[in-house]
């Protein structure tokens, strides 16, 4: 039994001229590695015949540094720092997963303070990544201006971040066992001038790009995705609620505290552009309302449950846990020896790896402009999925 | 479905199928023979209905001379979750592909193929994901070893 392994250059020689005489030549383009739309680097060859697009060859790697390899040999507390690196827009959303897989596993208690300060800051953090697909998408589709007002209310949360976390990006701030410093004093009171301030421009989003013909036409009815065809091909998050699936991790297996709040999980009904559009957009009142109500309901308590210099060691055996970051499931499988603090084997399951092999199947037969809204509208993260 | 009695009617489908003991969700070791099969049961039955599969990954065991495949399968139907595992031998690492069954395992494969250097018979597309193309060697394997990796040192 022999297994042929191919490289890229033998698919790319391979493609089989057309029998037809009167066919038109097709041709192979390169869309990347530097390219706008790939947020990154992410090479995407293209078959094309004319404009139309028969076949999407995603070649990613670019950004790949080895993290499953390099967490081998890191303690837990290490690790925290690396999912920082992965999809940097949900820093915290990873933080708290590699915090939640070790909690659960050698069972560290935490306290109701922590879980709602998570809360808390995934949901900004949502907030915040959905604010900058927003403008970052206005961008890709040639409006400047969308780009602009995004990055300021990013900004606007960044900033909220700072005053606790010191970071900006790359927050380290869960980890297991708790919480790396308190909120800042002034945490409350500034999160609800955010809030405030979110209500109000997350309503001129709608009228500044939402109704906006240019991009009804260009997203609607485009790249449609069945929920059958969602699920087989593995996508998870907005991607999948946008095909009318209502898998959100928040709802069905409430970690933290969302199992007491009240919101609700968007989902679309055609799959189309469109659909993935507008469900970020209401996800982010839906992240608004979480928060309103858990910023006058933070318990007392400690922040922290360990010393930070205990060490942790995960009795032996394998777990898979996930979470919801913004951009899909997010998931950890761990196995572990049972002696060293170090995991046997790290695992991401990146949601951004698994919502990219769906473009592939959505895009063939669309112009290249329709490539560009399609890739818009999945939010890819490229680090996320070289890891 | 509690894990019991999920595991139970996973073991009760083939010989050899054997539950895997301290995972936190259910899982089952399966046999070479009848691999590919199992899972497409798994997927198709009406009770079990694993459509979505959420990671497929290997890990290397050197000392127990193999590799074992883990797929982590989810039902969005009835909400359950089982670790399907396949241990497949260090020195001829060719594992049946399960890209016919779930599409996503086309990627997730062409990754375990990259990193670890399983060959999966009749994947449609078996190349490199992220390393180069005339890269040496799977570097996710406990033994490789390449000449800008650092030796840590040893501390007395």
């Amino acid at each position: 039994m022999a297994v042929t392994v191919r490289n890229l250059d033998e698919v790319l020689q391979s493609t089989p001229a057309s029998e037809n005489p009167l066919a038109t030549e097709e041709y192979f383009v390169n869309m990347g590695p530097q390219h706008p739309i790939a947020h990154g680097s992410l090479r995407i060859v293209l078959r094309l015949d004319g404009e139309t697009v028969k076949e999407v060859i995603p070649v990613p790697g670019f950004v790949h540094r080895g993290v499953e390899k390099i967490c081998e040999n890191f303690t837990y507390r290490q690790i925290v720092t690396m999912t920082d690196r992965l999809d940097y827009l949900s820093a915290l959303m990873n933080n708290w997963l590699v915090a939640k897989t070790v909690e659960k596993a050698a069972g560290i208690e935490t306290n109701s303070r922590i879980e709602t300060i998570r809360t808390l800051m995934a949901e900004l953090q949502r907030l915040q990544s959905h604010v900058l697909w927003w403008g970052v998408l206005g961008m890709d589709l040639g409006a400047a201006t969308a780009f602009m007002y995004g990055f300021r209310e990013r900004e606007i949360i960044s900033e909220l971040f700072e005053e606790t976390i010191g970071a900006r990006l790359t927050m380290n701030y869960i980890q297991p066992g708790g919480l790396m410093y308190d909120i800042h004093p002034n945490f409350v009171s500034r999160a609800k001038k955010v809030i405030k301030h979110l209500k109000r421009v997350i309503g001129e989003y709608e009228t500044l790009l939402s109704n906006n013909i240019i991009l009804q036409e260009r997203f609607r009815m485009v790249g449609i995705l069945s929920p059958e065809r969602g699920i087989a091909l593995g996508c998870t998050g907005p991607v999948i609620r946008a095909s009318g699936v209502p898998y959100d991790l928040r709802k069905i297996e409430p970690y933290g505290v969302y199992g007491d709040v009240d919101f609700n999980v968007v989902i679309g009904q055609r799959g189309d552009c469109w659909d993935r559009y507008y469900v970020r957009m209401i996800e982010m009142h839906e992240s608004i309302r979480i928060v309103e109500q858990l910023l006058d309901n933070i318990p007392m308590g400690p922040y922290m449950t360990l010393r930070y210099n205990m060490p942790i060691v995960v009795p032996k055996g394998r777990y898979y846990e996930q979470i919801e970051t913004a951009r899909g499931a997010m998931g950890v499988f761990l196995v572990s020896d049972g002696e060293s603090e170090k995991p046997y084997r790290w695992h991401f399951r990146s949601p951004n790896f698994n919502n990219l092999w769906a473009v592939t199947e959505i895009t063939p037969g669309w112009r290249i402009a329709d490539i560009i809204a399609i890739l818009s509208s999945f939010d890819l993260v490229i680090p996320d999925i070289d890891r | 479905m509690d894990a019991a009695s999920l595991i139970e009617i996973v073991i009760a489908h083939g010989p050899h199928i054997v539950r895997v003991e301290s995972s936190n969700v259910p899982a089952v070791s399966a046999p070479r023979e009848g691999y590919a099969d199992l899972l497409q049961w798994l997927r198709d039955d009406e009770r079990l209905r694993f459509d979505l599969l959420l990671t497929h990954t290997a890990i290397d065991w050197p000392d127990r001379d193999c590799f074992e495949l883990v797929n982590v399968l989810y039902s969005t139907v009835h909400g359950h979750y089982l670790t399907v595992s396949l241990e497949i031998p260090r020195s001829n690492p060719i594992a049946p592909t399960a890209s016919f069954i779930w599409p996503i395992a086309h990627w997730q494969e062409r990754e375990a193929y990259d990193l670890f250097g399983v060959l999966y018979d009749n994947h449609p597309d078996l190349r490199r994901l992220f390393l180069e193309d005339d890269w040496v060697g799977f570097p996710l394997r406990k033994d490789y070893r390449d000449e800008y990796m650092l030796e840590r040192p040893v501390w007395p």
